[in-house]
């Protein structure tokens, strides 16, 4: 079968295009054709000849194939999201959108955005999470609507539930007259988005090229509107192959974009904020996803000083530095006045529950009775209901529905405008106890990090040590969740740059790891950054290719494997199951161990194409073998050394 | 009130270490220690009882024996309680004189490395 020609696709296009623009000229001028006035002008009007009678009367002829274009629909496509700016696209090919692929490898010379090469969905939009937390723009990610939707799809829900835009393009057939084949049809869909809808914040299908500029850009700009989160387009196949119309040629462009400035806090609201916290004797400020950029830390630096309140990071993102005698030096239970920002779990945060060796299950409040709760958060502003990831509701005294990072300045303001001498005084006095406190707590991670110092397999606090003595004098990122190695790089290491610490999965999906560290060290690669993944090993097991992504791309990234041998939470879980079910323990393992074989990492990265080392198990070979590996990382390539470690 | 329960612990205390000093463990620390991988301690506590996110250090062990024992039966936090089906008191015994077999543990400044970077060297 022929493909349908230049003129068919025109001439389809363009007959519909004359239809609704009459249809809308009857439309906007209703009075303008009275039935008189049409019956006066047929009278008038002069026969037709014989050859004009010949030509309307005869058959059609035969339409010409045609087998080329030089301006397929998916061109202007790549020219609607080049506009958008993306740095890279992360795809695993999909004959859905093999269009928009030749568009943008050929016509769009595969630059800005690149195409980098992905094995498995789930790792092309964990890239873009994990660059977009260095980098604040998102990636484009292309997918096939069905099945590669599927494969992506639990990635999703990780950017959605960290409140991170991933831009999707999904490839799908729409028109079933040009499906072609069988694998056409089962990779086709109705509703594309529809399976993933519940944890995404928008979507279009367009039915046109103009209809998917605008869709595109929209998009871009909803996705990027604090709460940001993930979008997705639909492109629809023959509107990518097809040519475009002579007249979209002369006409389409792809629409400007102007992103919306993030919603700041109603000023009213702010003033009695301030007031709260400004009369405050121990006020408690609760960091969640607050900041973006260097900036969102420096502003909650700045609250921070100005009111003498320790800032209790709950590690979703570089939030304040670790430095910072005000970081972690506080207590819930002695607040009187309790900030929230952007925190969704902000109940839990602030409740005791029954724990798991127990029966039942009941709470209650550890703030002191009548403790003041403040909210700043972009949280209320949107909210999916199937999906749990919002949280418990947590009451509060005031709650403003707002960016916290773009209503801290005005916050920042009238705070300092209040604050009197006297209270400047006993805010002093409050940070230097709070200092001291800090120190306290300091000293205590240190005696902790020293107790198994010397274990095999190696401690993660060892681990976290032996890493940071090799990194600290670096331009240096950690791009990988520490909830795994109790957290001890917080705890050690000088956390004080926005990309020293990106926070986690946020749906906490496992598989997540690996592919966000390499996007976020493909975000890295420009500023020259030592990009860091301590990489827990069942982790890296859901998409262990994207090793191979690296290496093909020359992303530099030093990962240094956390080789429990276990799927470890859920090994304890089982444990607490079989106690409280009055049953021995000890075959926990079944199920949760990734033993018998010992999978051997370094053999894993070699085959993938990149330089390892290990397995280690002897704490005094770490520290060697992290210098090589820096060293080979230096030259702009990845690096893994496996090291068997402790369970946490 | 306050000073009573501080005496009260502070007491407590006292008699835990001279019991300590006092009575050598009585389980097999070999067997301790196989069991103390078996039955999964751990994997909270860490190999070395070093401790972590998910578990209290308990290397060195602060109770006696006996309070070891009470304390596994009916934990205060989230430690999942064993009861003698889980795990014996033989058993406990054995992984008590495992954990006491550790040698004294280093203090951070003991160890150049820690000290350094928790001295920003």
């Amino acid at each position: 079968m022929a493909r349908r020609g230049k003129d068919a696709g025109g001439n389809r296009r363009n007959f519909l295009k004359g239809a609704a623009s009459g249809a809308a000229v009857l439309l906007a001028n209703p009075a303008t054709a009275p039935a008189q006035d049409v019956e006066a002008e047929r009278r008038a009007a002069p026969s037709p000849s014989a050859q004009q009678a010949a030509r309307e009367t005869a058959p059609p002829p035969p339409r010409a194939d045609v087998y080329i274009t030089d301006r397929p629909g998916a061109d202007f496509m790549v020219d609607v999201l080049k506009s958008l700016n993306f740095d890279y696209i992360c795809a695993n090919p999909g004959s859905s959108f093999r269009g928009l692929q030749e568009s943008f490898i050929n016509y769009g010379g595969n630059k800005q955005p690149e195409w980098l090469t992905c094995c498995h969905e789930e790792s092309s939009v964990a890239m873009a999470h994990g660059y977009f937390k260095v980098e604040g723009k998102p990636l484009l990610v292309l997918a096939h609507g069905t099945v590669g939707l599927q494969h992506a799809s639990m990635a999703i829900y990780n950017a959605y539930a960290d409140r991170v835009p991933v831009y999707i393009i999904l490839g799908n057939e729409q028109d079933a007259n040009f499906r072609r084949a069988d694998v056409e049809w089962k990779h086709s869909v109705q509703d594309a988005a529809a399976m993933v809808r519940d944890y995404t914040k928008w979507d279009d299908s367009p039915t046109s090229l103009t209809h998917f500029a605008e869709s595109a850009v929209k998009a871009y700009k909803i996705a990027m509107t604090p709460p940001m989160e993930p979008v997705l387009i639909v492109a629809n196949g023959s509107l990518q192959e097809e040519p475009m119309s002579d007249e979209d040629k002369r006409s389409l462009r792809p629409p400007k974009l102007t992103l919306a400035s993030p919603p700041e806090g109603d000023s009213g609201a702010v003033a009695a904020a301030a007031r709260m916290l400004a009369q405050a004797e121990n006020p408690v400020i609760v960091a969640g996803r607050v900041a973006r950029s260097q900036k969102g830390i420096q502003l909650l630096v700045e609250l921070a000083e100005t009111l003498g309140a320790p800032v209790l990071d709950r590690r979703f993102r570089m939030n304040f530095p670790t430095t910072h005698t005000l970081c972690n030096s506080g207590n819930l239970r002695e607040a009187d006045v309790v900030l929230g920002l952007e925190v969704e779990d902000l109940w839990f945060f602030t409740h005791d529950q029954t724990p798991i060796n127990r029966m039942g299950m009941s709470n209650r409040s550890i703030l002191k009775p009548g403790a003041t709760v403040i909210t700043i958060s972009s949280e209320d502003l949107f909210s999916h209901s199937n999906y749990q990831d919002f949280g418990r509701y947590s009451e509060t005294d005031l709650s403003l529905a707002a960016d916290s990072e773009a209503t801290l300045p005005a916050l920042i303001d009238a705070c300092r405008k209040i604050i009197s001498t006297d209270r400047r005084r006993a805010i002093e006095e409050r940070c230097k106890r709070l200092e001291a406190r800090y120190q306290q707590n300091r000293d205590r991670d240190f005696d902790a990090a020293a107790a198994g110092w010397d274990a095999s397999p190696v401690s993660t606090a060892r681990l976290s040590a032996e890493l940071w003595n090799h990194i600290r004098h670096e331009d240096w990122s950690l791009v990988s969740n520490t909830t795994f190695v109790s957290n001890w790089p917080n705890r050690l290491w000088d956390l004080d740059k926005h990309y020293h610490y990106l926070g986690g999965q946020g749906a906490y999906g496992i598989g997540y790891g690996a592919p966000a560290a390499v996007g976020a060290a493909l975000a890295n690669k420009k500023y020259g950054r030592l990009s860091v993944n301590i990489q827990c090993d069942g982790d890296l097991n859901y998409s262990p290719s994207v090793l191979w992504t690296a290496a093909h791309h020359n992303i530099p990234l030093l990962t240094v494997m956390h080789n429990n041998r276990a799927y470890h939470q859920e090994m304890m879980y089982l444990q607490d199951m079989a106690s409280r079910a009055g049953r021995r323990p000890d075959r926990a393992q079944i199920g949760t161990a990734i033993t018998n074989p010992n999978i051997d990492y370094a053999v894993m990265a070699k085959a993938y194409g990149i330089y390892s080392a290990g397995p280690i198990d002897n704490p005094n070979d770490l520290g060697p073998a992290i210098q090589a590996a820096i060293e080979v990382v230096k030259r702009g390539e990845p690096a893994l050394i496996d090291v068997v470690t402790q369970p946490r | 009130m306050i000073g009573r329960i501080a005496f009260l612990c502070v007491a407590a205390v006292i008699a835990v270490t001279a019991q300590q000093n006092v009575a050598p463990a009585a389980g097999d620390a070999a067997s301790g220690k196989v069991l103390f991988t078996k039955i999964g301690c751990y994997e909270c506590h860490g190999y070395a009882g070093q401790g972590g996110a998910a578990g209290a250090r308990i290397v060195p062990m602060p109770l006696n024996e006996q309070g070891m024992i009470r304390y596994v039966r009916r934990p205060s936090g989230e430690m999942p309680a064993y009861t003698g089906k889980s795990a014996s008191d033989r058993e406990l015994a054995d992984i008590y004189a495992y954990l006491k077999s550790f040698p004294p543990a280093k203090k951070a400044k003991d160890i150049p490395l820690l000290d350094g970077i928790k001295n920003r060297h």
